[in-house]
């Protein structure tokens, strides 16, 4: 069927298949970094922003982001390259393979929440694993990059 | 030093958090390639006795379905080892037996996936189920035999496949019997630690196309671009020359794809139909038709004198390597070989069988043994402490093998002299470690309520850097015409930073910021040949190439710049940015470098270094964990853990803090929740993330890093290796915690809340 979505404020007219998930039908649009880890919504990495929120894209039908605004990395080029700027400074960026999906949930909890705690931080975020780098380097450039200590 | 010792940012780490195409499928666009799919066994063991794909072939789009009457029955291995593997070629393409549920039955190749699924259900296969080998302690000599065809090995390392037995080994210095029997002590346990899932974030993907030379080239998500084209070329039957191997950005390998599990099948379809093909692993393929890590049963026996000096270390090994042989030998040998050289004692051992199951095929993973034999050595010497009412941390100061002592198993292999051990600094870490825990205070274990105890644990292990006598690697560094450097290396950067480590190392010398030189790791075509990132050799190895190369790069620099300009080489000085001329005259690098290349000079300066190491210098680490343990539901929550490393000098310091904060979550994955979980049939079904559960930001606790650096002689800048080491202290420091904060030790990996309670209960019960 055809439907209409707003990627990134430019909207799109895409035509999908029964059933076909938002993870897949950006990934057919050419976004690339919208990434899938592991088919049952455990891993966070096909994270993208839903009307701000985040939100797993293998796991949400594709017509659930008509008449939403859909942000992937490419929409939030500014944070990402001051969250990159922390996150490489700390070292704590490795196979990069989560980075996007990460990215976009710590841009969106740095709008949500006012001076988080640790454990807030961590709560918040407990949905995207990483294999690669045991997530304290990652909490380091989180705390820089939210600004609290 | 300028560029080596700072936490120098990863030089791919901007690209790849902005989202910049760099994964296999990110690159691999446009060829319109055929889907291709594999038609798996649903049984553990079982012989095909008739397959039909009449109909499944007449579906339109379907472009070539393959079963074993037509593939080659030439017989091989898959590990990425360097020629002659040392793991025995007991595989086929496909084959007219399937040994573990997921084996390959049929390869399916089509327009799309939907095509080739649909196929994939009209494939008929009759089979003749077999009785299974499901569990390993009993596959010696059990009445199934899993191949009944004696596999090639390159040498002896005792398969005798109509037992079972894939591999075997003796590692032995001493008389073991004896010093166990004038013992005052000896304590003798068995240790078991599971099958480990890699878990690495981006799945398994292959590519293949012919291109415009009519070369076979393979964009694969790989660590051994060079096994990789060896495999094909030898499996398929194409010369090597024909044969290019890409590799990408690899998202996570941790030892997985150290194994190639899945290139030759798009190439097989690829050779056949002419046409490009892509294979791509979901996730449940990646956890269950990959590898896994060697489960194996460790029994130790530690004979001690009263006062706690260890006079023998004796250690039975059982390994299961699953249906296949990959890197059976070799994991099984270095349980033995990381684990014997730590105490000084009068005799030591280790032997032991690999055994063939109907299970997953086991391989590379990060710590390659030493993290099984790390396991079950340093739980008994934490029992042995507990016997003797040592404090632990003492036993090993009495007996832990120092810097300057020879030691006749650190060299590995039998027969070999022994050497001496160059750098160490393990007793500095233990002492640093204590503080950092506060061992003094809270050793063994403090009660915070009537419910909830808190433990303290420790336990101190080894690795290697590379494989001496067999791991050779090259670097090639070209001075381009506008004076910035391309340096050239065989080795595959999956996330852990050795393409900027080794960038740093060439900085170092050639005296110019990382930013001016550009590493290439991309293909096989360009780069010089390196076995590829496994056995903690990129740092040490590949490093020491690179240091070869950078350093003859100055001096054909210097030698150039002389013959253009007409003066000795003695009147030249060179600090990187320029050269300095005897008479004060300055001449940047840019235009040397384009005088070089151009008419004038008709020298493009290009160098290599090749290096291979004689010894493989152990890096140490002594993991000290504090965890608190519910009394009521057993359950374990990890509070405080201290990594303290000694991998030679540290190069990079942000990045091996990172490394070794990964390496620790990961061992505290394999502690406590990590379990593979078969139904009885031998069906993996904890094949997701959503069964199989790898820690998350709130199940590790807080990791804290220190380093006590060492200089080692060989090493590159005095470097050691530092990735595997570090996930190999956290299963026994943990296990060592537990049994302080419960009087319960778990013997058996994970440590799960279950084993926990019914310990506790029990114990209860006999008091």
């Amino acid at each position: 069927m055809e439907i209409k979505l707003k990627i990134n404020g430019i909207s799109k007219d895409i035509t999908i298949k029964e059933g076909e998930y938002l993870q897949s039908a950006l990934k057919r649009l050419g976004f690339l970094n919208v990434r899938k880890g592991c088919e049952t919504g455990s891993c966070g990495l096909c994270t993208v922003l839903l009307d701000g929120k985040p939100t797993l894209s293998c796991s949400t039908l594709a017509v659930r982001g008509i008449k939403k605004e859909i942000t992937t990395l490419e929409g939030e080029s500014v944070e990402v390259a001051k969250f990159a700027e922390v996150l490489t400074d700390e070292g704590a960026d490795q196979c990069g393979y989560c980075s996007p999906g990460f990215t976009l949930t710590v841009i969106a909890m740095k709008r949500e929440l006012e001076s988080p705690t640790t454990d807030e931080i961590k709560h918040y975020l407990t949905g995207n694993l990483c294999r690669c780098t045991g997530y304290m380097g990652q909490l380091r450039a989180v705390k820089k990059y939210m600004e609290v200590k | 030093m300028g560029y080596v010792g700072k936490g120098i940012k990863k030089i791919d780490g901007m690209g790849l958090i902005k989202g910049a195409s760099s994964y296999t499928e990110d690159i691999a666009l446009g060829h319109n390639y055929l889907t291709v799919k594999l038609l798996r066994s649903p049984h553990a063991f079982a012989r095909i006795k008739k397959i039909d794909t009449t109909i499944a072939s007449k579906i339109e789009g379907i472009e070539c379905i393959l079963t074993y009457k037509d593939v080659t029955d030439k017989r091989f291995t898959l590990a990425g080892q360097s020629f002659p593997e040392p793991s025995p070629h007991d595989r086929r393409i496909l084959g007219e037996y399937v040994r573990y549920v997921g084996d390959e039955v049929a390869i399916v190749a089509g327009t799309n996936e939907e095509t080739v699924l649909k196929a994939m259900k009209l494939i008929k296969v009759d089979y003749e189920i077999l009785e299974p080998v499901l569990d390993f302690e009993k596959a010696i000599d059990h009445k199934s035999i899993i191949h009944t065809e004696k596999p090639y090995t390159s040498f002896n390392f005792g398969n005798e496949h109509m037992r079972n037995i894939a591999a075997q080994d003796l590692l032995v210095e001493g008389d073991v019997e004896e010093e166990l029997a004038k013992s005052d002590v000896v304590i003798e346990h068995s240790y078991h630690t599971q099958a480990q899932i890699h878990g690495m974030m981006e799945n398994y993907i292959a590519v293949t196309y012919m291109d415009f030379q009519e070369r076979m080239n393979i964009i694969s998500s790989t660590q051994i671009p060079f096994h990789v084209r060896r495999h094909v070329s030898k499996i398929l039957d194409i010369p090597r020359s024909k044969i290019k191997v890409i590799k990408p950005r690899v998202g996570g390998g941790f030892g997985g794809k150290q194994t190639a599990p899945m290139e030759i099948y798009p190439a097989l379809i690829t050779k056949v139909t002419g046409k490009p093909a892509k294979l791509v692993y979901n996730r449940k393929e990646t956890h269950t038709c990959t590898t896994t890590r060697h489960e194996m049963k460790l029994t130790v026996k530690l004979g001690a004198t009263k006062d706690g000096i260890i006079n023998a270390v004796d250690i039975h090994g059982l390994s299961n390597t699953g249906a296949y042989g990959e890197h059976a030998w070799t994991v099984f040998s270095v349980v033995g070989q990381k684990t014997l050289p730590m105490y000084r004692a009068k005799a030591r051992r280790f032997y032991g069988e690999v055994v063939y199951t109907n299970m997953t095929t086991a391989g590379a993973f990060r710590g390659y043994g030493a993290t099984q034999g790390t396991f079950a050595l340093e739980s008994a010497v934490n029992e042995l402490a507990k016997k003797l009412d040592m404090d632990p941390s003492v036993i090993r100061e009495k007996n832990l093998v120092k810097q300057g002592e020879v030691n006749p198993t650190l060299n590995s292999f039998v027969g070999e002299k022994s050497i001496v051990l160059d750098s160490s600094t393990l007793d500095e870490c233990i002492t640093r470690g204590k503080e950092m825990i506060g061992w003094d205070k809270k050793y063994p274990m403090q009660m915070l309520s009537p419910t909830k105890a808190r433990g303290i644990g420790m336990a101190v292990t080894m690795q290697g850097s590379g494989i001496h006598g067999i791991d050779t690697a090259s670097a090639t560094l070209k001075l381009n015409d506008d004076g910035f450097y391309t340096l050239l290396v065989g080795v595959s950067d999956m996330g852990q930073g050795c393409d900027t480590v080794v960038a740093q190392m060439a900085a170092e010398i050639l005296c110019v910021p990382v930013s001016k030189i550009i590493v290439n790791s991309t293909d096989t075509d360009v780069n010089p040949y390196d076995p590829g990132a496994y056995a903690s050799s990129g740092t040490y190895v590949t490093g020491n190439a690179v240091i070869k190369a950078a350093n003859l790069m100055v001096e054909k620099i210097v030698a150039g710049a002389s013959k253009i300009l007409d003066i000795s080489e003695e009147d030249i000085e060179f600090n990187g940015d320029s050269l300095l001329l005897k008479d004060g005259k300055e001449i940047s690098l840019d235009e040397i470098a384009y005088r070089l290349v151009a008419y004038e000079g008709q020298n493009q300066i290009i160098t290599t270094g090749t290096w291979g190491g004689h010894t493989s210098p152990p890096p140490f680490i002594a993991g000290f964990a504090e965890v608190e343990v519910d009394l009521e539901t057993g359950k374990v929550e990890m509070i405080d853990y201290a990594a303290v490393v000694d991998c030679g000098t540290v190069i990079n310091p942000n990045l091996a803090r990172i490394q070794v904060e990964g390496g620790v979550a990961q061992g505290i994955g394999l502690a406590l929740f990590e379990d593979i979980k078969h139904d009885t049939k031998g069906k993996m079904i904890s094949d997701t993330f959503m069964q199989y559960k790898i820690p998350s930001r709130c199940d590790v606790g807080d990791i804290r890093v220190e380093f006590k650096p060492s200089f080692e002689h060989t090493g590159p800048f005095g470097a050691k290796s530092i990735g595997e080491v570090v996930i190999n202290t956290s299963a026994p420091a943990i296990a060592d915690a537990v049994a302080n904060a419960t009087g319960v030790r778990i013997r058996t990996l994970p440590i799960t809340p279950e084993k926990v309670l019914m310990g506790m209960l029990n114990t209860k019960h006999s008091n």
